[in-house]
């Protein structure tokens, strides 16, 4: 267990490392004080409202990683999840302020409408390659800038709150039945204290349960198997009975479903928002690709990348006060997600040809011991592909 | 990455009514004149193929076209090149800064090796690492960004002019040139007689819109503009005609067949990165040059319309020129004065167009996609009638509306470089 776990952390301590250096000669070459400035930010851990911040921050982004993950596990590149979440967040946001329901029905009456607007904006995409076989990068970063104008326009002309003066774009806000409450009365039980105004926003158990659906659909499951079996060698997957064309609808469906979720935390939990307008955040898709490269497509890594996401995030907000720009934490985030990458396939590398020779040897002594094993072809798409 | 569909089989090939491809290339050219000059009669928007229309369209698709380009060149050489977006954010950010320091020249040169330092980059991750190369992309887009931010709270915060988000405006404006006689340009100092304005003014069905597409490709063509089109031309002989052009493609096809012939793939992956990242830079410098500074987000996914472009013209120079003159167009009209009129033009073109469609492939035998067609029609039609006047944010959405459909209906029979995308190293088969 312990060996696993170091094998698992081995090469993001590397990419942190490397990270660590290059953002230090960013600094060093504008004429600021590393030294200082990370210790800086290192004192972000310093109460329960900055890591409750992290928390909340960190769970949106947990999603986006886990929407684009579930693309990359069949090798498809869900790159346009931003506007599949902008759109799902307008008309979830919309249609539950215009409904009443009761309490539950209606959180879940969201929810329903987030994941149908979502996967139905990330389908088009699979219909589109299944039948005209368009690239799924350029549909999805097409439909993209579509979702985004559409959301506007959608925002402006016909969703907007009226009875608000109008003045500012933005659709009403959720009524009491569709929010969730804050969950700080179970850490509370548990022993923890909170200063007022701090609170742990109530979508958090639905982002766990996200997760664990995600890990036993796709590693414990027929369904799962089939999926990776498509992504990997989609001929393979069709010998075996299995249709990759459905494959690729229903995948980019769950993806954009799942996208579609982005948006909700902030609808359904977070006080400042509870409504879609103008202040909501539009880029998180985005940054959801970088997650799922992090965390490799694996719940646990995504949640883990999430918080490491979130803390920089937070922890730049410190350095503005001591003269050092804020921006180097994106020279951070973007040097540690590259040097990831490539730690990742080195270490991918290194241990299929530790498998490979040690395959080699156990053939050996019954075969002819002349026997050389093939060269890894490595096609970069091993069982943990695409990373 | 996608499930490709069944080869076609050579002998079900389609009906052609004209056989030789130059003359049916000229054919669907004038057609297209044709539907575009009806749809301007019919919808009485002169704007829709006036030479300004065109002027604007060819300034829009010059940077469109350089990433398509600087796809193609990493594509051939055997990289799949995502982070061409990000390639282009990073040609903006040095674009701008030299433009700001040294003049428009040095804006095309600094976009250049901003360019080339995320390609070598992403090389140094997809050819030396073997990672990914989707992965590999998807990292760079994501991480130029973050080093443009970076850069410019350096060097444009607390500048005269400068700020976090753009640049203090470039130092000198690129010029430009008008050809003589044709467009009215100057000859030794004397005004020549503007022909093709004479003809653009009369309205004649045809006459005024080719005049006016001829007179918009000939007017007040900026430097940088007529470099990109250069390119075109020196990028198509340097792999069509040269030795080394054969062992960059070679790269891509086939990098064992090159390696046992001597031919080193991994210093071929990284030249082929860095013209591509090159190029892609350049794409940025446009965008500056014609904004006159570095702007945050001033890419907005030319990039990816650029690799749009490239799929689109079946990795092919003059298949990429042409798809990027199509996108151009339709984003050069959303900068036009009542864009949404023009969009609504654009849909009667659109209209009549599919009708054609529809005619041919009924010629051709397949019904079923004729009805389809006929069917698309008839709600463009409808939306061409029922629609006043979109607003601004449909407007937006039409150069990405048009590169999809266009991706849709061309991405038929199209053959990417045999090999590209896989990492590649020595004593593999």
């Amino acid at each position: 267990m312990i060996e696993r776990i170091w094998r698992a952390s081995l090469a993001p301590l590397i990419a942190a490392a490397v990270a660590i250096v290059v953002s230090s000669i960013a600094l060093l070459i504008s004429g600021n004080n590393p030294v200082e400035a990370f210790s800086e930010m290192w004192k972000t851990i310093d109460s329960t409202q900055s890591v409750v911040i992290i928390i909340n921050t960190s769970v949106p982004l947990y999603i986006s990683g886990v929407a684009v993950a579930i693309g990359f596990k069949m090798n498809l590149f869900n790159i346009g999840s931003n506007g599949q979440y902008i759109l799902a967040a307008l008309i979830a946001g919309w249609a539950g302020a215009e409904v009443s329901l009761p309490p539950v029905l209606h959180v879940a009456f969201v929810f329903l409408v987030a994941i149908l607007v979502g996967g139905s904006w990330a389908l088009i995409a699979g219909i589109l390659n299944v039948t005209r076989n368009v690239n799924v990068v350029v549909s999805t970063i097409m439909l993209n800038y579509i979702g985004i104008g559409l959301t506007a326009f959608l925002l402006s002309e016909v969703m907007r709150d009226e009875e608000n003066g109008g003045l500012v774009a933005q659709t009403k806000v959720m009524p009491e039945s569709a929010q969730l409450p804050a969950l700080n009365p179970v850490f509370e039980f548990f022993g923890f204290n909170f200063a007022p105004g701090v609170e742990i926003y109530g979508f958090l158990p639905f982002a766990i349960l996200l997760g664990v659906l995600y890990y036993i659909l796709l590693n414990r499951s027929l369904f799962g198997y089939e999926l990776r079996l498509s992504g990997m060698n989609a001929d393979a997957a069709l010998s075996a009975g299995v249709n990759p064309k459905r494959m690729v609808l229903i995948t980019l469906f769950m993806s954009g479903a799942v996208a579609g979720m982005i948006g909700l935390p902030f609808l359904l939990a977070d006080p400042n928002f509870l409504k879609y307008g103008d202040a909501f955040p539009t880029q998180l898709g985005f940054t959801g690709l970088g997650l799922a490269l992090l965390g490799r497509n694996n719940p646990v890594g995504i949640a883990a990348a999430a918080v490491v996401w979130a803390t920089i995030e937070r922890a730049t907000q410190r350095l503005g006060p001591i003269g050092v720009p804020p921006e180097i934490g994106r020279i951070l985030q973007g040097s540690f997600l590259l040097a990831a990458v490539i730690a990742y396939e080195v270490v991918r590398r290194r241990n299929d040809a530790a498998a490979a020779a040690a395959a080699a040897a156990a053939t050996s002594e019954r075969a002819d011991s002349s026997y050389e094993p093939p060269p890894n072809r490595g096609t970069g798409q091993g069982a943990e592909a695409p990373v | 990455m996608s499930v490709t569909t069944d080869a076609q089989d050579v002998s079900t090939a389609p009906r052609r009514l004209i056989q030789s491809t130059p003359v049916r290339f000229m054919a669907i050219a004038a057609i297209g004149v044709a539907v575009m000059s009806i749809a301007r009669i019919l919808s009485d928007n002169d704007d829709l193929t006036s030479s300004g229309t065109f002027g604007v369209a060819l300034r829009t698709a010059a940077p469109i076209a350089l990433a398509g380009l600087s796809g193609l060149v990493a594509e051939r050489s055997g990289t799949i090149n995502i982070g061409i977006e990000g390639m282009m954010v990073m040609g903006t950010i040095f674009a701008g800064w030299w433009g700001w320091q040294f003049g428009p020249w040095m804006a095309i040169v600094g976009g250049m090796v901003g360019g080339m330092l995320a390609a070598l980059l992403m090389s140094l991750a997809t050819t030396t690492f073997g990672v990914n190369h989707i992965v590999a992309g998807v990292a760079i887009n994501l991480i130029a960004p973050g080093v443009a931010r970076f850069m410019a709270s350096e060097l444009f915060v607390g500048v005269q002019g400068g700020s976090v988000t753009s640049s203090p405006g470039n130092s000198g404006r690129m010029g430009s040139f008008t050809v003589p006689f044709l467009s009215g340009g100057d000859l030794f100092g004397w005004q020549t007689p503007d022909i093709l304005g004479w003809f653009e003014d009369t309205g004649w069905f045809f006459v005024a819109d080719l005049a006016g597409f001829t007179k918009g490709m000939t007017t007040a063509v900026t430097w940088d503009v007529v470099l990109t089109i250069g390119l075109f031309f020196a990028i198509a002989y340097l792999l069509w005609h040269t030795p080394l052009g054969l062992r960059l493609r070679f790269s891509g096809e086939r990098p064992s067949a090159a390696d046992s012939l001597g031919v080193s793939v991994h210093t071929m992956r990284y030249l082929g990165m860095t013209i591509s990242g090159a190029l892609a830079g350049m794409g940025g410098a446009v965008l500056v040059l014609f904004a006159n500074r570095y702007q945050e987000n001033q890419v907005a996914g030319r990039g990816f319309l650029g690799l749009a472009t490239m799929i689109f013209g079946n990795w092919m120079p003059a298949g990429t020129a042409a798809g990027a003159g199509l996108f151009g167009y339709a984003q050069g009209i959303t900068l036009r004065t009542n864009p949404g009129d023009l969009v609504r033009a654009l849909l009667l073109a659109a209209a009549i167009g599919l009708v054609l469609t529809a005619f041919l492939m009924a010629y051709r035998r397949s019904f079923a996609g004729a009805g389809t067609i006929l069917t698309f029609s008839l709600v463009t039609f409808w939306a061409y009638f029922a629609v006043e006047s979109p607003n601004n944010q449909l407007v937006f959405v039409t150069p990405y509306v048009v590169t999809l459909i266009a991706v849709s209906v061309g991405a038929q029979r199209l053959r990417p470089p045999a090999e590209e995308g896989i990492p590649w190293f020595k004593g593999m088969q």
